[in-house]
């Protein structure tokens, strides 16, 4: 009984904002449908699903696809392709934007610089299936890189066949594609230093390169562990637009990811077997997310993370 | 403030080193722009076609003849207007109730939709589910399941909390509405946000595939991603079959077709890029503003 004034004035709550209760509910409703009915939708990956008798009626088979695709050749080798390319990825690009950011900021002539910047975030507006095209064109036989290869007295490997050298031209073209635009968080901290920093440090005698090293990179450091965090949120994600618009069979040893592996298995209608491996994605996904974001949070007593 | 003679040398050299770089950004698009320019002797000679040496114009005309181009350039055109003008709409209504703090439930709603940027269902319930709702085929299934993303959300939440509370206390006091008040008062007040919000989804509308590639099978409905895509891992062949009916045939080749139908699909990206760049810009700031 204690709790009726309570429910009465929620009551009254919800009376007064109608009209905002009124946005909300097509909203709500809306993630429903498409967001959350797609995750319930998920149980047909412990089931035997058949179109004909739909999600709700297809037989369970409890662990059976997971079985199937631990099993399988082809499940295991995309995972470690998966986590192979997030890891170069990581280690080569991680840096690119930083110091992008960094060589930026030591340009005076503001115009020059924006004009370079401008320049270097073109490539984040195209989607990889423009890109994919223009680098099947510039890494193919007789294309640019091969000339600059032979120029060199290099015989110019096939680039796009041959596993090794697909690796190098997806971490290339990726930084190529993302650092400018990687960049525009960091210029955005650099801005945000206090000015007083410098000047105290110019009377202390430090130079441009001494400045750089205490004052510039300590600012840096929680975007980048905020960018960190959410790149190894990401690990299970090896960037599936890219490689589905450059690799072939040729190069499935290396290339063929989880999300690969997923469409095709899909298109191959082994409907159940793909969402397993989807599930699998997603759910390791979401522990990855919240248990960087808690590392985080603790590294740096609570100011950082990413929520 | 003096530099030092090695700091000149260092910030000619970070000039030259980051000029450099923007070349390399630059380069990819100017090699196919020279391609899809070339005659077909010029584009098959080796070499880094920085310019072309010799000017066709044919890849284009063959490009431009061709029905599925055509079709899929319109489609594009279609969804880019139809998803941004959706975006725009259900993003405000989305976001100005959040950002109210009158609103009831406001963290538990604020939390059904930031989940879902931590996880989702996936691309095989996600095609399961649109199937039932019949959406299959339709221009609203590259429209609509993208409509609201938890990202674009929270940034216009963030901005309409940046506005003076007594804007709304005013209007209310006029006899405004909520629904008035989202439309009148913070709408007209908060265009930048909007306009990257706009801008964002238009270029994603216009450079997506995947959706339509899963979803669209009548080509009739397709959109030119799609046909490029095509193109590119046909290497041209069906495009020279279509256009192989007269002399053009010696002055064009797969690889200018190709180049030709890349220039095409990102032309209007190109074309407003320089005029729009800045709000993209912007828009990340303002995506920076934490929670």
């Amino acid at each position: 009984m204690s709790d009726e004034p309570n429910r009465r004035s929620r009551w009254v709550d919800y009376g007064r904002n109608l009209g905002l209760i009124s946005m909300a509910i097509p909203v709500v409703l809306f993630f429903l449908v498409f967001s959350y009915v797609p995750m319930t939708g998920q149980v047909i990956g412990f089931k035997d699903y058949v179109m004909s008798d739909g999600v709700f009626g297809s037989a369970w088979v409890g662990l059976d696809n997971f079985a199937r695709l631990f099993g399988s050749e082809d499940f295991p080798r995309a995972i470690r392709n998966t986590l192979t390319i997030s890891m170069l990825r990581l280690c080569c690009g991680f840096f690119a934007p930083v110091l992008l950011a960094l060589m930026l900021n030591e340009v005076r002539m503001a115009g020059y610089k924006r004009s370079i910047q401008t320049l270097t975030y073109l490539p984040h507006f195209f989607s990889w299936v423009i890109l994919g095209g223009i680098f099947m064109m510039i890494f193919g036989g007789g294309g640019p890189v091969s000339v600059g290869a032979k120029l060199l007295g290099m015989t110019p490997p096939s680039f796009l066949t041959d596993d090794f050298w697909f690796l190098v031209v997806l971490i290339v073209t990726g930084i190529w594609q993302s650092a400018g635009w990687g960049a525009i968080i960091y210029l955005a901290a650099l801005s945000g230093i206090n000015p007083g920093l410098y000047e105290a440090a110019v009377i202390d005698g430090a130079n441009r390169w001494r400045q750089t090293i205490h004052i510039t990179i300590p600012c840096l450091i929680p975007t980048m562990i905020t960018l960190f965090v959410l790149s190894l949120g990401g690990i299970l994600t090896a960037g599936f637009d890219q490689i589905y618009n450059l690799y072939n069979p040729l190069v499935f040893d290396v290339a063929d990811i989880i999300d690969t592996y997923v469409l095709r298995r899909m298109i191959g209608l082994d409907l159940s077997l793909a969402a397993a491996a989807g599930m699998f994605q997603g759910v390791v996904g979401l522990i990855l997310v919240v248990g960087a974001n808690f590392i985080a949070r603790k590294i740096s007593k609570g100011e950082q993370g990413v929520w | 403030m003096k530099q030092t003679t090695g700091e000149k040398v260092f910030g000619v050299f970070n000039m030259f080193l980051l000029g450099m770089v923007a070349l390399l950004c630059l380069y990819p698009f100017i090699y196919t722009l020279t391609i899809s320019l070339s005659t077909a002797t010029e584009a098959s000679r080796d070499g880094f076609h920085f310019y072309p040496k010799e000017i066709s114009l044919t890849s284009y005309k063959v490009v431009l003849s061709n029905p599925d181009i055509v079709t899929g350039f319109m489609n594009s055109v279609v969804r880019t207007v139809l998803g941004t003008v959706l975006t725009l709409m259900a993003t405000c209504v989305a976001a100005y109730p959040l950002s109210r703090r009158e609103m009831p439930h406001r963290s538990l709603i604020t939390f059904i939709i930031v989940f879902t940027m931590l996880f989702g269902g996936g691309v095989v319930p996600g095609y399961l589910l649109i199937k039932k709702l019949g959406l299959i085929n339709t221009v609203w299934v590259l429209v609509v399941p993208g409509m609201l993303s938890a990202f674009n959300i929270i940034i216009v939440k963030n901005f309409f909390q940046s506005l003076p509370e007594s804007l709304v206390e005013s209007a209310r006091i006029d006899g405004a509405g909520e629904w008035r008040i989202l439309f009148q008062v913070f709408i007209p007040l908060s265009k930048p946000v909007l306009a990257t919000v706009a801008l964002w989804s238009a270029v994603a509308h216009w450079n997506a595939w995947f959706d339509a590639m899963l979803y669209i099978t009548d080509d009739r409905k397709q959109v030119l991603q799609t046909f490029l895509q095509r193109i590119v891992i046909e290497s041209g062949t069906k495009m020279m079959e279509l256009g192989i009916n007269d002399t053009a045939v010696i002055s064009f080749t797969a690889e200018t077709i190709k180049a030709a139908t890349i220039i095409v699909t990102i032309l209007p990206i190109i074309c407003v890029y320089p005029f729009v760049q800045k709000y993209f810009v912007k828009g990340i700031m303002l995506g920076g503003v934490k929670e």
